[in-house]
């Protein structure tokens, strides 16, 4: 009996973001399909930065949550297109980043507020953070540096 | 045609390779940790176009090799990318001022890429494009920054706006290669695209009080790979140490 779809994408919700451990795989919007594929479970991934050296580490942390739970037959495939999008964070991800200390993405392009304080008063410190997805920003209330998801 | 786009490919990954490779040199030396961290993330992004385009390389060459092989077995002589992409870091500034000229260039035929009719190039570019207009908003931002600066920022800006402007026309130079690709609808012909760029640029000088210099001459050599400067055999022997010393090695 091969598990339904439903359920591995259940299961692939509990994989953690190598980098950002409090949101899944899922959350992340990088899974882009489950589906079987005669006896092979077909999952497709999108990278989220083209060089983001996590890349690997996440096809590895699929395949090992996927034979954990008794599947043999997987194979990941990835796709550029449609570009990986910060819209396809899912609200509990965007929830869980801000409960950690990472501000969300936002369309306009900088955090809607300090996650730590909620202040309102921010400034951008850069563009770059300490992964390819993130800046870095600074509350002007708390004085708190935080790193913000880059919205792309 | 196979032919035509594998050293298309070539240039469009050679150039982000050796940039990429250039800037990555600055990986713990930039004035502040913040810039340290931005040229790293940058690096890594030009890393990741370069294996997509070496990569989709590869497999129209047709002989079995990989985005590695060609980046790490390849001498300089086969080396497509435009000699802007090689030339010395020199001080912050001036590596800001090749980032912005490239940016503006790689963003702008990209944006071009994403409608071409070869489905990979297409995926590519899509990709590839929404990194490039990040990074072309922070080196723009930065030129301005340094350019309408202090007297020193402002001074070095424009001196390496100098040195470095002969090197852009290369990027709109266009061949036989270039016109095959453009008549089958992969890839614009470069000329074609240097009003658009032309128009950035000067908005952006503009902003940053510097002047462009008049001279037209420029430099070629590099994305024919007729002649490439001295400067990107030292790259190489950086940058395929490894790989010359213990063939075949793996993480
Ligand atoms: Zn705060």
């Amino acid at each position: 009996m091969r598990p339904e779809v439903a359920q591995i994408w259940a299961w692939l919700d509990t994989v953690p973001d190598p980098e950002i451990p409090v949101i899944s795989l899922v959350d992340l919007g990088i899974i882009r399909d489950v589906a079987y594929e005669g006896e092979t479970c077909v999952v497709t991934v999108t990278p989220t930065y083209s060089g983001c050296p996590a890349t690997r580490i996440i096809n590895l942390d699929i395949d090992t949550a996927l034979r954990g739970h008794g599947l043999s037959q997987i194979e990941l495939r990835q796709q550029l297109s449609p570009a990986w999008t910060t819209d396809w964070l899912s609200d509990k991800g965007r929830a869980k980043l801000e409960e950690y200390g990472i501000a969300p993405p936002q369309p306009a392009g900088g955090p809607a507020r300090c996650p730590r304080c909620q202040s309102t008063h921010v400034e951008k410190l850069s563009q770059f953070g300490s992964t390819p997805c993130k800046a870095q920003w600074r509350c002007t209330d708390c004085l708190e540096p935080f790193d913000y998801f880059k919205c792309i | 045609m196979s032919e035509a786009l594998f050293e298309f490919l070539c240039r469009m990954g050679d150039n982000t390779l050796i940039l990429g490779h250039r800037v990555s040199e600055w990986c713990g030396h930039a004035p502040v940790l913040e810039e340290d961290i931005a040229l790293a993330n940058t690096a890594l992004d030009l890393l990741g176009q370069t294996q997509m385009w070496l990569g989709y390389a590869a497999e129209v060459q047709g002989e079995g090799k990989t985005a590695d092989d060609l980046a790490f077995l390849r001498d300089a002589w086969d080396f497509r990318n435009v000699l802007l992409c090689e030339l010395p870091n020199g001080d912050f500034g001036r590596t800001l001022m090749r980032q912005f000229l490239f940016d503006a260039f790689n963003v702008t035929v990209l944006g071009y890429l994403q409608n071409s009719k070869d489905r990979r190039v297409a995926e590519i570019a899509e990709k590839a494009a929404k990194e490039a207009a990040y990074h072309v908003e922070r080196s723009a931002d930065t030129v301005v920054g340094l350019g309408d600066g202090t007297e020193e920022s402002h001074a070095r800006m424009q001196a390496a706006l100098d040195y470095l402007w002969p090197y852009v026309g290369e990027m709109f130079d266009s061949d036989a290669v270039d016109l095959a690709l453009c008549e089958s609808g992969i890839a614009p012909d470069p000329k074609s695209l240097r009003a658009e760029y032309d128009a950035l640029v000067q908005r952006v000088m503009a902003e940053a009080t510097l002047t462009i210099p008049e001279d037209p001459f420029h430099h070629t050599g590099g994305r024919t790979g007729r002649m490439h400067t001295e400067h990107l055999g030292h790259i190489l022997c950086t940058m395929q140490w490894l790989q010359r010393a213990y063939p075949g090695a793996t993480w």
